[in-house]
């Protein structure tokens, strides 16, 4: 009897070892693996305990893309945040950029100006909110300006402590060897900069999309935070996965899109 | 000698170059809306502000919002804390479980989870429940991530060493790794408490029946601009007390050691 079983199970403890080891050399596989668990906890619980009132499993979320792409609004919805969060972007770099220079590069105005910049950037934006939107008004505006006021700050100070790890004897060199100031910008200055840039560029995402997002989902008339409030209020959880879950993509491409810049840019240091 | 004495009236000027950038802008605003016109719906007069701020505290009206957002916070930071070092710290235990999982934490943190409220709310109501939600979830990434960086970069001498010396698991743990963790440990505890504050007054901001977040909204739905302006002062005073006690429980933690 004890015979045929160990006969009949001889297999399968090979297969798991063998699973287990294969686990122990690819921890990405394994981590997949984690994130596939939460998705079938997600599904058991969505079908058989949760009422379907309040959450969807994922499968039907996944099926539900082309309604929610199909649920007019929705598309132009998804490109007006995208818009939002590229004009905020560029809008939060150029200002990040041009302060951060301009503070960092002088010893007075990084003395004066570091503090009130520090003093600014640890108040809690989102307590001003109501009056971003009473002063840019409910539209497109208002997110845009939140988006700024939270992305330009950590650009600023990412370029500030660029310029200022630029070891003085290349300045001094560049000057007594003639260089012009759009030269020594251009050749001394830029160099160093481009990894604290870019590294300030990623936060600089972060807070972009935080301000954005938050701003639209305070108030919105026609861009996403509109159609989040829609599905929350229809108790539509399917649809307000699935947009929830493409705008989440979105983040994710836009912040993959800048550490691959950054990884790629801080390369000629090493 | 002449080095300190120059460097001593750059720090004057510097000083004087902050204090008036407060001045003027305090300055501009009395003259935009007293000289100038600006709209009071838009501006209101910096004394009128002041006089809503002292009716706010004298009265004591803000205590039942100040409470509520407290009591969040309160609750989603110790539930954060508790879970993301006792996690941070089991994963921390085998480099594989710290290979497997790092990576798919810093992932999930680099998404602005801010986008999950809609879900929060359908799942947990308009009420306290979906602000600590969110601030737990919220603040428990920066939690287990540095919890997971201390503990997995002690220096391994001193573990060898500790263990050659005798050292029970016990012993290990509370002179070795802790001590050895902590820094890094509180730095995160340090950003987790910011940015759960932070989620919990926004979240009030957008959602909610009560809170810090929710007066200030309400006081602009029904354009009390004083009593807005007044409340945002308030509300900055208090995040910046709390955010500067934590910062320095942080530095004695990190001094004590």
């Amino acid at each position: 009897m004890s015979a045929t079983t160990q006969q009949i199970s001889a297999p399968s403890p090979g297969i798991v070892l063998r699973l287990k080891r294969y686990m122990l050399r690819h921890p990405g596989v394994a981590r997949l693996g984690v994130v596939l668990l939460l998705f079938v906890a997600w599904e058991i619980a969505a079908r058989w305990f949760v009422d379907p009132m309040f959450l969807a499993p994922p499968s039907k979320v996944l099926f539900a893309f082309d309604d929610v792409l199909a649920t007019r609004g929705v598309p132009a919805a998804l490109r007006l945040t995208f818009f939002e969060l590229a004009i905020a972007f560029s809008i939060a770099v150029v200002i990040g950029v041009v302060v951060g220079l301009a503070v960092g590069l002088s010893k007075f105005g990084n003395r004066s100006f570091m503090p009130i910049i520090l003093l600014l950037y640890g108040i809690p934006q989102i307590t001003i909110l109501p009056i971003f939107i009473l002063y840019f008004g409910i539209g497109a505006a208002s997110k845009i300006a939140f988006g700024v006021t939270h992305g330009m700050f950590p650009i600023m100070m990412a370029v500030v402590a660029g310029v200022q790890n630029i070891k003085p004897i290349l300045m001094v060199s560049a000057r007594s060897m003639g260089a012009s100031r759009w030269q020594i910008l251009r050749y001394v200055i830029y160099p160093h900069m481009i990894p604290s840039f870019f590294s300030g560029m990623r936060l600089g995402m972060t807070g972009v999309l935080l301000g954005v997002l938050l701003a639209e989902l305070y108030v919105s008339t026609a861009g996403i935070g509109y159609f989040t409030s829609v599905f929350t209020q229809n108790f539509d959880p399917t649809k307000l996965l699935g947009l929830v879950a493409m705008l989440a993509a979105m983040a994710i491409v836009l912040n993959e899109v800048v550490r691959r810049a950054e990884v790629h840019f801080a390369r000629w240091r090493d | 000698m002449s080095a300190p004495r120059d460097r001593f009236k750059g720090g004057l000027a510097s000083r004087l170059v902050q204090v008036g950038f407060l001045v003027a802008i305090s300055v501009l605003w009395y003259l935009a809306t007293t000289r100038w016109g600006v709209n009071k719906l838009l501006l209101p007069n910096p004394l009128n502000v002041w006089d809503q701020l002292v009716d706010v505290i004298a009265k004591g009206e803000y205590l039942n919002d100040l409470r509520i957002t407290l009591t969040e916070l309160a609750f989603a930071f110790a539930i954060s804390m508790v879970s993301g070092t006792l996690i941070g710290f089991a994963i921390s235990r085998s480099p594989y479980f710290t290979k497997v999982f790092e990576p798919l934490f810093a992932g999930i943190y680099s998404i602005p989870i801010i986008l999950f409220l809609p879900l929060y709310v359908l799942f947990f109501g308009l009420g306290p429940a979906s602000k600590i939600a969110l601030g737990t979830t919220i603040s428990f990434f920066p939690v287990v991530l540095s919890t997971i960086a201390g503990f997995s970069n002690v220096d391994r001498v001193l573990v060898t060493a500790a263990k050659s010396m005798g050292a029970s698991d016990y012993q290990l743990f509370r002179y070795v790794l802790v001590p050895a963790a902590l820094p890094v440990i509180l730095t995160g505890l340090r950003m987790g408490f910011t940015v759960a504050l932070l989620s919990i007054i926004g979240s009030e901001t957008i959602a909610s029946l009560g809170g810090l977040g929710h007066r200030i909204v309400n006081l602009a739905e029904n354009m009390d601009m004083a009593r807005m302006f007044a409340y945002i002062v308030f509300a900055i005073a208090i995040a910046a007390f709390l955010n500067t006690t934590v910062s320095v429980l942080e530095a004695r933690g990190k001094r004590q050691r």
